[in-house]
């Protein structure tokens, strides 16, 4: 009696139905043609107009004559189909379907759905979600002070002689993050005083003041751009590392070993990595400033016609003691900031595979931030302190 | 604080080696078990059985100190583990010895140092010593050779033994396995649980062991626990081939069978 059930039309090889009523309130489904997953099935939405239209219908019953094969595709069907039927109280009679779904049936619908088990994962209101949010940064901030505070006691106990960790391990460490670097550094701090050069020559040359170029290199590699490029550098790479290999111990109970064995896996881990990056920070950051000099002597001499030995004399000239001292200073600090954030990110990571990915992007993401913060505080020093 | 006096001691069947003491474990909120209660005996082998995700695995991290009780205190002899501070608690953990259920290997040291770490953190030997004892444990798991290699370079299987031989590294007075036979062949599982046998009788140590393989419980347990999901509590606890047969709950008697009616007929309703 339902005239157009499209389905049933196009493709009689596809899984379909058609429904019928017959005698006495009983809808009758006639199950077609070969209901299998990777084919398109029918939905059994299509039903709910049918059950609830008038006379009321009492009870469904299944016509199986045409039916080809099935699999789980069918059950799935079968049990939304009960579903609808249950919230508007009508009888489904299962007697004519086949032994094996039947079978599949009793087995979806032995354990009765536990309650509370749905509904955890609700949306919460938006401001819920504001409220949460606010109360998860509090904790992320007292944890990043306990952190703190953790540190301080390991590296008190550094300085007494009573810290546990390998110095096999240590010079690994030191390795990683000093001289493995140095091909990256060299790359990007080149380039940045090449960018720095030609950035100052565009205007300077107006002037015929290409000479300063010198100067704006100098002063700039040596104060800010050495440091800085070096921090972020050392947070894409050896920060996000901190964080994955800390984080990956955790995921693989080698941190629960350690705390069990009675080693704290904080002065194993994070003094180490600690000590590495700050030895070698300051070091990456010379390093990075002559670089940097090196790519503003190139874009002078082969682009400017200064001679070399004129840009070098303006160089030394322009920079001073107190500048190289601020940028190692900042870079000893940034890469203080680093360690903490790449450890800290390793041991909140949670426990799967995905959560180490999350805690080396976080990593990144919060050495970043931090490094830069504390460029903008240390300009607001050294401006009062007139240096 | 060596224990020369404790070691290679033998079954005295009163000693309390572990006291539990109304246990609730929870995470945040959510209460997991509560009101757990059990001893486990110098030289048991103490079983912890329970269905999947039931809290096994967490009692046994409580055990160990990576996990706090939300209310109630674990003993060890006469010290309160739950209450002791950090030097304290640092004494006990010194004698224990933990397998992991993945190994917990670290991944970036070679077995020989993965062996000798303990003892090289907390004992006086040079380093030759050190190689020498650490080899002498792999070699007790049967992994003789393969000092150098490093953990992701051996099979599961081996990495689980050579966990064994890390946590038997300062011959620890309490032994620990979680899920020792779980991504084990039968066989290997087999030759594992030979093993802590033989371990418990060489070493004298008390040995608490999380399992749901039937065959290990029976096999080498001779005391044990079950944990309930649906009552959240424990069900029962004494050696488990008592229980398969006379425990008056029938959640307990079902596990131990594995749910066959045949042996289960005496029991009850369904």
């Amino acid at each position: 009696m339902n005239p157009a059930n499209p389905a049933v039309q196009t493709a009689a090889r596809h899984g379909a139905f058609s429904m019928e009523r017959a005698a006495e309130a009983t809808l009758v489904i006639h199950l077609l043609g070969e209901w299998h997953l990777r084919r398109d099935l029918p939905s059994a939405d299509e039903v709910a107009p049918e059950l609830a239209g008038s006379p009321a219908i009492k009870r469904v019953i299944f016509e199986t004559g045409e039916l080809g094969g099935w699999d789980s595709g069918l059950v799935a069907f079968l049990v939304r189909v009960r579903e609808l039927c249950h919230q508007r109280g009508i009888a489904d009679d299962r007697s004519s379907l086949p032994h094996g779904v039947r079978r599949l049936l009793e087995l979806a619908e032995a354990v009765p759905e536990k309650q509370g088990a749905r509904g955890r994962e609700e949306r919460a209101g938006f401001f819920t979600r504001i409220g949460e949010a606010a109360i998860r940064h509090g904790e992320n901030a007292a944890e990043g002070l306990g952190f703190v505070g953790d540190l301080t006691v390991a590296t008190g106990g550094l300085l007494r002689g009573a810290a546990r960790f390998r110095y096999v391990d240590l010079a690994q460490l030191i390795q990683d993050c000093g001289p493995s670097a140095v091909g990256i550094v060299t790359l990007i701090s080149f380039l940045v005083g090449v960018i720095l050069a030609f950035m100052g020559a565009v205007q300077l040359q107006q002037f015929g003041a290409a000479i300063y170029v010198a100067d704006l290199v100098g002063i700039g590699m040596l104060r800010e751009m050495g440091a800085m490029m070096t921090a972020i550098i050392m947070s894409g790479r050896t920060g996000a590392a901190f964080a994955a290999q800390i984080g990956t111990m955790k995921v693989t109970q080698e941190i629960d070993a350690l705390t069990t064995m009675g080693i704290s896996p904080f002065q194993f881990l994070v003094l180490p990595r600690m000590i590495a990056l700050v030895l070698m920070m300051p070091l990456l950051c010379l390093y990075s400033d002559l670089m940097g000099i090196m790519g503003g002597a190139f874009v002078g001499v082969t682009m400017l016609d200064l001679s070399l030995t004129n840009y070098l004399r303006e160089t030394i000239a322009a920079v001073t003691l107190t500048y190289l001292m601020i940028g190692v200073v900042k870079a000893t600090v940034y890469g203080a900031l680093i360690a903490i954030a790449g450890c800290m990110e390793g041991f909140r990571c949670g426990s799967s595979s995905s959560a180490v990915g999350d805690a080396a992007t976080r990593a990144v993401v919060r050495s970043i931030v931090m490094v830069v913060v504390a460029c903008g505080i240390f300009a607001f020093i050294t401006n009062i302190l007139n240096i | 604080m060596t224990d020369a006096g404790t070691n290679g001691h033998q079954l005295s069947d009163a000693e309390p080696h572990i006291v539990v003491r109304n246990l609730t474990m929870a995470y945040g909120s959510f209460v997991l078990m509560r009101d757990l209660n059990f001893t486990v005996r110098r030289g048991d082998i103490f079983i912890i059985m329970g269905g999947s995700g039931c809290g096994k695995s967490t009692l046994l991290r409580h055990l160990i100190g990576l996990k706090e009780p939300a209310a109630g205190e674990i003993f060890y002899g006469d010290v309160n583990f739950t209450r002791a501070g950090p030097g304290e608690r640092e004494r006990l953990l010194r004698r224990f010895g933990v397998l992991y259920q993945g190994g917990a290997l670290w991944s970036s040291m070679t077995l020989v140092e993965n062996v000798g770490m303990a003892l090289s953190q907390f004992t006086d030997l040079v380093p030759d010593q050190i190689r020498e004892i650490a080899s002498l444990k792999l070699a007790f798991v049967g992994l003789k050779g393969f000092e150098d290699y490093y953990p992701s370079q051996i099979s599961g299987g081996m990495q689980k033994r050579a966990g064994l031989a890390r946590a038997i590294a300062l011959d620890p007075e309490i032994l620990f396995f979680d899920e020792p036979s779980a991504g084990l062949d039968p066989i290997s599982s087999r030759l594992l649980d030979d093993l802590i046998l033989e371990l418990r009788a060489s070493l004298g140590a008390t040995v608490v062991v999380v399992t749901h393989e039937l065959a290990s419980i029976f096999t080498i347990g001779n005391n044990s626990v079950f944990l309930d999901a649906d009552s959240r509590t424990m069900a029962a606890s004494g050696d488990p081939k008592v229980l398969r047969e006379k425990s008056a709950n029938p959640t307990v008697r079902r596990f131990l069978t594995r749910g066959e009616p045949a042996m289960e007929s005496s029991s009850s309703d369904a």
